[in-house]
């Protein structure tokens, strides 16, 4: 655990609370950005360029996109005056804080199952991609279709009806 | 003497740090590039805007800048002084960190993606494994910073330019990225400088660069447009479009931030252009077998003001584009095309050397184009430009 870490783990901690607490809901959205850049920086931490670079060209390029573009089509970004706070975020908490111990839980179990590596394994870019359309070729063509079948529902259901208007 | 000269920035660097102690030296090293690319292509910015304003200037028939300095050259500087001192207004009902932040997130993402350009012999800051996807992260991360300024001004012009340019950039960020994936295709490495040693070589005098391929001719000019549009530049200017929109998104900036603005996107001009001559232009490599003795560095920043005339050549030939147009164009003509192209990359990768996979892979791309303007043009599509609201 290095210095940077520990910069790196503040940073994303911070842009996560403040994405919960803040009020305006477009300064939550630019919030979760900085959550999502402190990810992507502590894959590159890691040595994990390819996690790394995919999370800011997938999260902050296009996910945050998606979230601020949804916020201003939605409702505005306009506070509401009775607080940002659901009414039910007893049972939210309860259900954060269950995923949370599972997820915990199974990290910490699978310590001693996991082979004890000495060096650190170097695994580029070159390496994922190779066994991405070699090995994994499948699932890779199971998430493309997959993908493109959501894209086509997503055109179909914001596509115009002209046969309705005639 | 000729390596000497190709290697000059190179050695200068290993000479001013050679002073150091040892344990500084990587990172007084880095430093020095870093500081070497940050002052040089503001640089190159400032003298862009002058040529920009002549070269828009003699198309229109005027004469441009010609007061400050010899042939107006000293323009830049007055221009820099001028939004140094001027009054810097944030509107009342703005966003004031938000506000603020947009400008400067922009250069430093747009500063990033020179990291791994490589811009002659051996001049690379960083030679990364990944240079590519590491390029693509940093220009969709300036989307962001854009929608920030459009959104944080409180205005209906700045957060209608905003969702404009928002919804452009991602719209042509899809053709960029499979416009360059045949690059990626063909040479099994994202890395830039592996990219740029596979175009090296010569046969007959003419260098092997991937434009001069049927699918790098066909992606290049894919990419052009793609860059185009991701820039903002005219035709694909409507994130600005003075007469709908004031400015767009930049509408409430004065003084050093509306500066910072108007660099950031020179700059991404710069670096995207940088990357086009990296992908399909040989990067620094000399475009004739008897001209290699010039320095590389000579040779890429050539081919990136080439680029930049280019740019500012269409802006002052083609009108804007409306905002169907520019989607329709996006999503039915040049996704497809760059669908086929990575199709025909395929196909020439498997045929094997010889003189038989040139002529069915460019039969295949010319038969694709000429069959879909043919085709657009028997069904009335393609004529005298008609008008819907201005009869």
């Amino acid at each position: 655990m290095s210095f940077v870490f520990y910069i790196l783990a503040a940073l994303t901690v911070a842009g996560g609370l403040a994405a919960m607490l803040l009020k305006n809901t477009v300064h939550c959205a630019l919030a979760l950005t900085v959550a999502f850049a402190g990810q992507a920086l502590l894959f590159l931490n890691l040595d994990a360029q390819f996690a790394g670079f995919a999370q800011i060209l997938v999260y902050i390029g296009a996910v945050a996109i998606l979230v601020v573009f949804a916020i201003l089509l939605t409702r505005g970004s306009e506070t509401p005056r009775d607080g940002v706070f659901s009414g039910t975020w007893l049972v939210g908490l309860v259900i954060a804080a269950g995923v949370f111990a599972v997820l915990g839980w199974a990290v910490i179990q699978s310590i001693p199952v996991l082979p004890h590596e000495t060096a650190v394994p170097a695994v580029t870019v070159l390496q994922i991609g190779n066994a991405l359309v070699s090995r994994y070729v499948l699932p890779l063509e199971i998430v493309a279709v997959l993908l493109t079948a959501a894209m086509i529902g997503a055109v179909i259901v914001a596509m115009h009806e002209k046969e309705g208007q005639k | 003497m000729i390596e000497t000269l190709d290697q000059i920035f190179v050695l200068l660097r290993h000479w001013l740090v050679s002073y150091l102690p040892a344990a500084w030296q990587p990172l007084v090293g880095v430093l020095l590039s870093v500081a070497a690319i940050v002052c040089l292509f503001p640089a190159l910015f400032a003298l862009t805007t002058v040529f920009e304003r002549k070269g828009l200037a003699r198309i229109q028939n005027r004469l441009g800048p010609n007061r400050v300095g010899p042939f107006g050259l000293l323009q830049p500087i007055a221009d820099g002084i001028k939004s140094l001192t001027k009054e810097d207004i944030v509107p009342l009902s703005a966003d004031a960190a938000v506000h603020f932040l947009a400008p400067v997130l922009l250069v430093v993402a747009v500063f990033m993606g020179f990291a791994v350009l490589p811009m002659g012999r051996n001049m690379v800051l960083v030679d990364m494994d990944a240079g590519l996807l590491f390029y693509f992260a940093m220009s969709a991360s300036t989307e962001l910073s854009v929608f920030m300024a459009g959104w944080s001004s409180r205005n209906k012009y700045s957060l209608l330019g905003a969702m404009r340019a928002v919804a452009q950039m991602i719209s042509y960020e899809v053709p960029l990225l499979l416009s360059s994936v045949v690059v990626v295709m063909m040479t099994g490495s994202l890395s830039l400088t592996k990219i740029v040693a596979a175009q090296s070589g010569f046969t007959w005098g003419l260098p092997h660069w991937f434009i001069f391929t049927p699918w790098g001719c066909a992606g290049f000019v894919m990419y052009a447009i793609a860059t185009t549009a991701e820039t903002n530049r005219s035709p694909f200017d409507l994130p600005e479009g003075e007469s709908e929109l004031v400015a767009g998104y930049h509408t409430e900036y004065s003084g050093f931030k509306f500066a910072l603005f108007f660099l950031g996107e020179y700059l991404a001009m710069f670096s995207i252009s940088g990357l086009g001559t990296t992908l399909f232009l040989g990067g620094w490599s000399a475009p004739f077998s008897f001209l290699t003795w010039v320095p590389s560095w000579i040779w890429f920043f050539s081919k990136l003001m080439l680029s930049i005339f280019v740019f500012i050549w269409m802006r002052g030939t083609l009108p804007r584009l409306r905002q169907d147009q520019l989607m329709n164009f996006a999503w039915k003509f040049v996704l497809p095309m760059c669908l086929l192209n990575m199709m025909v990359a395929a196909l020439w990768r498997f045929m094997g050397d010889g003189w038989l996979r040139w002529v069915i892979c460019s039969a295949i791309l010319i038969g694709a184009y000429a069959a879909m303007g043919w085709g657009e043009m028997r069904r009335g599509r393609i004529g005298p430009r008609s008008y819907r609201y201005a009869e």
